[in-house]
């Protein structure tokens, strides 16, 4: 039995026929055709499918479909503002701190989630906060380093 | 499958008793995902518990803690006074997966998970924590300890769910520690995890103490003698060998990839002695 569910993704008010056992991320990505989110793992270990739900940083992988019913989810579509990155997007490039790109989109949601939180963070707060976002190219440098200097230029530094 | 989120405890059981094919209860779903994901089980109804309140609330109570059963770790970590008082409980729920895991995954769901490795249970036994099961003859309370029963087996019935855990009230001079240990630095399974509560006299003298391991046998336990060791004594060197010998005679662990029986062991004795140390500076210092 298909069941309905409405939530809102990056402000917008969206709707999808979901079956129960779908999680969030296959409705974003199969129902909503907003493939931006990516399946690495499936379980919860490399944080590719990163969003927020509430404010709060999750797996869309481990989040059934109906669970996210009434819910104000975030994704990487939302970082954007048109053709203007988010300065995290902007460093990420400046720094080369990716390569084949399948867990950037995770990475800056989960960084943009601890800036939110925490404009000036530690080298240490950065990597504890970003160990659930597996990369297999950069070996992580270049991504701390980015977000490090997004961090400094967001606060005005 | 079938996916409800009653908003009340008696909805719940009504949704588990009336199903006589697989159920389970969704709290976080950092597990219960992932096994159905890996054809492990295929549940017939899926029960969300977090449209009840109770499940959600942290609130003081009888000068303790109840706290919901699907409070979140992150929720934990946040909360203003919790670290202050139940630091090593606090520190055990955190110590579970990632800043994602954390923002889902609850001591209600590790609890239930039935993992003899389960980060947040040690401290939950060490603290003296009771759990509030709600079923089709109403609610009643069991202390954490009494709830897994071997891996994956609990003594909660498939009608039944826990709803929340209580805190006990802290007396003057008293905290708690949970330490573990694993292979890297973060993100992984305990190989052990030692909790220790204490409570002390004006002269830092151990007047109580709840020495619970985790990983060193079928089920979490709560050893007696490790606690035996070091009540009334000032943790001076002589208890310390003591309650690391009580720790390693508690341990009835496996071979596996993370650690042998002798390595398991050797290192139960080693954690509970360190863990005691940063339970009773930290009760020191109330």
């Amino acid at each position: 039995m298909k069941q309905h569910i409405a939530f809102n993704v990056n402000g917008d008010p969206v709707e999808a026929l979901c079956d129960a056992d779908m999680t969030l991320l296959d409705v974003l990505r199969d129902e909503l055709e907003m493939i931006g989110t990516k399946e690495g793992c499936s379980t919860g270990d490399c944080g590719a499918c990163s969003v927020t739900v509430d404010g709060r940083l999750v797996c869309s992988c481990l989040m059934l479909a109906p669970e996210a019913n009434g819910k104000d989810v975030t994704t990487i579509e939302g970082m954007a503002q048109g053709d203007k990155l988010h300065p995290l997007q902007q460093k990420f490039l400046e720094h080369a701190a990716l390569q084949c790109g399948i867990c950037t989109p995770g990475v800056l949601v989960a960084a943009k989630s601890l800036l939110e939180r925490n404009p000036d963070p530690t080298e240490t707060e950065v990597r504890y906060w970003l160990a659930g976002n597996l990369c297999r190219c950069t070996g992580y440098d270049k991504i701390v380093r980015a977000v490090m200097d997004a961090a400094a230029e967001m606060r005005g530094a | 499958m079938r996916y409800e989120a009653p908003e009340t405890l008696d909805a719940a059981v009504q949704l588990l008793s009336s199903e006589s094919g697989l159920k389970k209860i969704l709290a976080g779903g950092t597990d219960l995902l992932v096994q159905m994901k890996t054809d492990l089980i295929h549940p017939d109804l899926v029960v969300d518990i977090k449209g009840i309140s109770e499940t959600r609330q942290i609130t003081e109570e009888n000068g303790g803690y109840r706290i919901g059963a699907a409070v979140t770790g992150a929720e934990l970590e946040e909360h203003p006074k919790l670290s202050k008082d139940y630091p090593g409980v606090v520190e055990g729920a955190n110590l579970i997966g990632s800043t994602q895991i954390q923002g889902r995954a609850t001591m209600g769901g590790n609890l239930c998970n039935g993992s003899p490795a389960a980060d947040s249970i040690p401290g939950l036994v060490a603290a003296g924590a009771t759990v509030t099961v709600a079923g089709p003859k109403g609610k009643r309370e069991m202390p954490v300890e009494d709830v897994m029963v071997g891996p994956r087996k609990l003594a909660i019935g498939a009608d039944e769910f826990v709803v929340s855990f209580f805190l006990p009230a802290r007396p003057a001079h008293a905290s708690d520690a949970y330490e573990r240990f694993i292979p890297r630095t973060e993100m992984d399974i305990a190989v052990v995890g030692a909790g220790v509560n204490l409570t002390l006299d004006d002269s830092g003298k151990i007047t109580d103490a709840r020495v619970a391991l985790g990983a060193v046998a079928p089920t979490p336990l709560l050893v007696k003698e490790a606690a035996a060791a070091i009540i009334g004594t000032s943790l001076d060197d002589e208890a310390l060998k003591k309650l690391d010998a009580a720790a390693q005679a508690a341990c009835k662990p496996i071979d596996d990839k993370r650690g042998t029986i002798e390595y398991r062991t050797k290192v139960a004795g080693v954690l509970a002695r360190r863990t005691a140390q940063t339970a009773y500076d930290r009760a020191r210092n109330k």
